[in-house]
């Protein structure tokens, strides 16, 4: 299942996307949780009873603000989330 | 009316329904489904994975009497008691909240399984037009979700800015998308971005003398536009079908298929209960993996 999480505001799109497919069986050892700087993510049991990570509840409709020091104009030139999730679950639509 | 009386154009349709060719007392397995919602709840009663009966109605301020309530005008109807009930799920907003409730299923899940009941197992795309946000679905032929997105920041683009609009244009809430249509060419989108825009365009749209149902039709424009945004971002696979309450205001609906170049799959049920009977058919699941004879509810 791909899981997007965000919001569509009037400044743009702000969407994390999880294939939460690619979760069930991580092979990155759950790296997403210790990966973001601000723990966005956490993992839960999804309702086909699926261990899966997903976007923390508080912060699905910041994603704008929450992730943008992790952005080139916070100097990373990749997304610590996506680069420490191996299996290649995590995007960001922005 | 006096001239102290306010109307409520806002106020919608509740309804109630039972399946009198039924007998919920053969019935082997009786399972319930509670969607507590922003705006409206909605209680669902299936025997042996058919629908049975539901009730729709308005949630109050208490998520807890609001699922009560609506399950109450089921059983009552019915002649039914809680204690019939084998297993009962609730979701929505509120689904943490239903007291009687044996577990918790979001309401994305639900509306994908009720909209594979209502409109058959070729359902693939599913929007969900709710009180306080959208979701756009993707599902499989039974059901269950591949792709989901939702926005629940605004209101723009839900039940909530039609019922805005009904109010500002002291029209009833279900003649307003028959009426966006009865005008002589189809106007401008108004803003899609918020409803508190919206309806400052909309204000401004009567001052530059617009008739209400030009204004209507720039609103349902609007909020066709805003959905169709959001489902385009994961794909429009057919059949494409819509729940929630805005699925029977047919000047949003029709727009929504124009922009998309798709016809919405037709049913013979009330939009509003997807996500409720959705939740009823995930308990009737449940009990027949845990076996028939499972405890009837406490």
């Amino acid at each position: 299942m791909i899981a997007n999480y965000g919001y569509k505001d009037g400044s743009g799109e702000y969407y994390i996307s999880i294939d939460t497919d690619k979760c069930t069986s991580c092979s990155a050892g759950r790296a997403c949780l210790t990966a973001c700087p601000k723990e966005m993510f956490e993992i839960i049991t999804d309702d086909y009873d699926d261990e899966v990570a997903a976007v923390k509840q508080s912060f699905r409709r910041s994603l704008a603000f929450d992730c943008s020091d992790c952005k080139p104009a916070g100097g990373y030139t990749s997304l610590p989330c996506s680069t420490a999730c191996t299996p290649g679950a995590i995007k960001h639509s922005w | 009316m006096s001239s102290g009386e306010k109307k409520e154009y806002w106020r919608w349709q509740e309804s109630c329904w039972i399946d009198e060719s039924k007998d919920w007392r053969a019935a082997k397995i009786v399972t319930a489904g509670i969607d507590v919602g922003s705006v409206s709840s909605q209680a669902v009663v299936c025997v042996d994975g058919e629908l049975y009966g539901f009730n729709s109605m308005r949630t109050g301020n208490n998520s807890p009497d609001s699922a009560t309530n609506a399950l109450a005008g089921v059983l009552e109807k019915s002649g039914m008691k809680l204690e019939d009930i084998t297993y009962v799920i609730g979701t929505g907003y509120g689904r943490v909240n239903v007291p009687f409730a044996h577990k918790a299923i979001t309401e994305i899940a639900c509306h994908a399984r009720g909209a594979n009941y209502m409109g058959g197992n070729k359902i693939r795309t599913i929007l969900d037009m709710g009180g306080q946000d959208c979701k756009a679905i993707h599902c499989d032929e039974k059901g269950k979700v591949t792709n989901f997105l939702m926005n629940d920041k605004c209101a723009a683009g839900t039940g909530r800015g039609m019922e805005v609009i009904a109010d500002l244009m002291q029209i009833p809430i279900a003649e307003l998308g028959p009426r966006s249509f009865d005008v002589d060419e189809e106007p401008q989108a108004v803003s899609s971005t918020c409803v508190v825009f919206a309806k400052s365009e909309a204000l401004g749209l009567l001052k530059a003398g617009y008739s209400k149902n030009k204004v209507i039709a720039a609103y349902c424009q609007a909020m066709a536009e805003r959905v169709v945004s959001l489902i385009e971002r994961i794909g429009v696979e057919n059949d494409f079908f819509i729940t929630g309450g805005i699925a029977k205001n047919v000047g949003v609906v029709k727009r929504i298929e124009k922009l998309l170049g798709t016809t919405a799959a037709e049913t013979k049920y009330d939009s509003q209960i997807a996500g409720a009977l959705g939740a009823a058919l995930f308990g009737h699941t449940l009990m027949l993996k845990q076996g028939a004879s499972a405890t009837k509810a406490a």
